[in-house]
């Protein structure tokens, strides 16, 4: 049975749509019911301020609404889109455009659930602090959101470049890499940052006095969750734009697919692992703001081993794609 | 395009080496995490032994490492050995 290469285009978009929106329903889903529960357990706590807090929650649920959306833009982008392309390498860029931006979506849907949810329930016990909470919410569930838009960036970028005339073998094993270094690398991070603005919105809520401190750690603790996210963005580029040498074996193409299979993987558990080390550092710098210097010193050194791991994920997905 | 046995071979410790060392960094990552957690809260509530509590952390976090080390050497071996 042969098909011509309209067919597998159709194939390659279909496919990667499904998926961008399957994968992409996952995270915000989560993170949204998460701040549901938590804006009920607020409410019932102090019932008096059930429209502050719906108001809260709608806003927040919005925010982690918004890395589904994305999902949504490039699913039906790829529906009905009709791509003339001319190589069986847009083929595997439209599938792989899917894959990254759905699997991008998940971690930045349920990470700005915990900041959304934290600021109701803060919300309910400080009420005079609703709207420097409502801010914090809004600044740390932003900065949840870059993970996905990292993964949007390279899915538009897989649509969009004319790879037609690069060989077949190995670049189609590059495009498929790099929406996975992207999309997986973007897991962590949103949760990672997600879990640190929570802490900081419970700080603000507990200890009204060292909410500035408590933002400013709170940013700091985020933008290193994020680096194994900016190391999987530019595995992605490399592997995108780098051109490969045309080859007859399987071998380049494996290496530079597994290049993006490693530096995906490898990022998501350093960036949980920084989350977690900010969120419990934002949550006693909050409790105990005169000693912020010594907690946020012992947090920077553990977030610097807990790097590690990410950094030899990079090294071996820079080997694979420039040694081998 | 022909397949032959020494480039069969060669693709699979290539993917071999980035699976290994991405599914490895996942574990040390997660868990040297949750000791910098630990240790911040307990500074957090004990600032006087800060010292004794960062170097506490550190020893473990280095043992906490191992199986990321273990995942590099790998991936390097059947890159560049095997």
């Amino acid at each position: 049975m042969q098909f011509d290469l309209d067919v597998w285009m159709k194939l390659g978009a279909y496919a990667g749509g499904g998926l961008a929106i399957g994968f992409g329903a996952i995270g915000a889903a989560i993170g949204e019911g998460y701040t549901a529960s938590q804006a009920n357990a607020a409410i019932s706590r102090n019932p008096s301020l059930s429209g502050d807090i719906l108001k809260t929650m709608l806003v927040g649920q919005a925010i982690a609404e918004s890395a589904s959306i994305f999902a949504l833009v490039v699913a039906l982008m790829l529906l009905f889109t009709n791509f003339g392309g001319t190589s069986f390498i847009s083929v595997w860029a439209l599938f792989s455009a899917g894959i990254c931006v759905g699997l991008g979506a998940i971690g930045s849907g349920v990470g700005a659930g915990f900041p959304a949810g934290a600021a109701c329930l803060g919300t309910s016990r400080q009420p005079a602090m609703g709207k420097r909470l409502t801010t914090n919410m809004l600044i740390g569930s932003a900065v949840c959101q870059t993970p996905s838009i990292f993964a949007l960036v390279v899915s538009f970028i897989l649509i969009y470049v004319d790879a037609s005339t690069k060989p077949l073998w190995p670049t189609w094993a590059a495009v498929v890499g790099a929406g996975l270094a992207t999309g997986l690398g973007a897991i962590g991070a949103g949760l990672g940052s997600g879990l640190v603005a929570g802490a900081s919105c419970e700080g603000i809520a507990r200890q009204p006095k060292s909410s500035t401190i408590v933002t400013n750690s709170m940013l700091l603790a985020q933008a290193i969750s994020q680096t194994p996210a900016i190391y999987g963005l530019l595995i992605g580029f490399v592997l995108i734009f780098k051109s490969h040498p045309a080859s007859d074996a399987i071998a380049p193409a494996m290496a530079l697919l597994s290049a993006g299979v490693c530096m995906g993987f490898g990022g998501i558990g350093p960036s949980l692992g920084i989350g977690t080390a900010g969120q419990s550092a934002v949550k006693w710098i909050a409790r105990n703001s005169e000693n912020a210097g010594v907690i946020t010193r012992n947090m920077l050194v553990g977030m610097a081993v807990s790097e590690s791991t990410g950094i030899y994920a990079m090294v071996i997905s820079l080997i694979l794609v420039f040694v081998m | 395009m022909a397949i032959e046995g020494v480039d069969m071979v060669k693709a699979a410790a290539f993917l071999g080496a980035g699976l290994a060392m991405g599914l490895g960094a996942i574990g040390p990552g997660v868990g040297e995490g949750m000791a910098a957690a630990k240790a911040c809260e307990a500074i957090g509530r004990n600032p006087k032994e800060a010292g004794l509590l960062t170097r506490t952390m550190l020893v473990g976090q280095a043992v906490s490492e191992s199986t990321g080390i273990y995942s590099l050497v790998v991936a390097l071996l059947l890159l560049f050995v095997v």
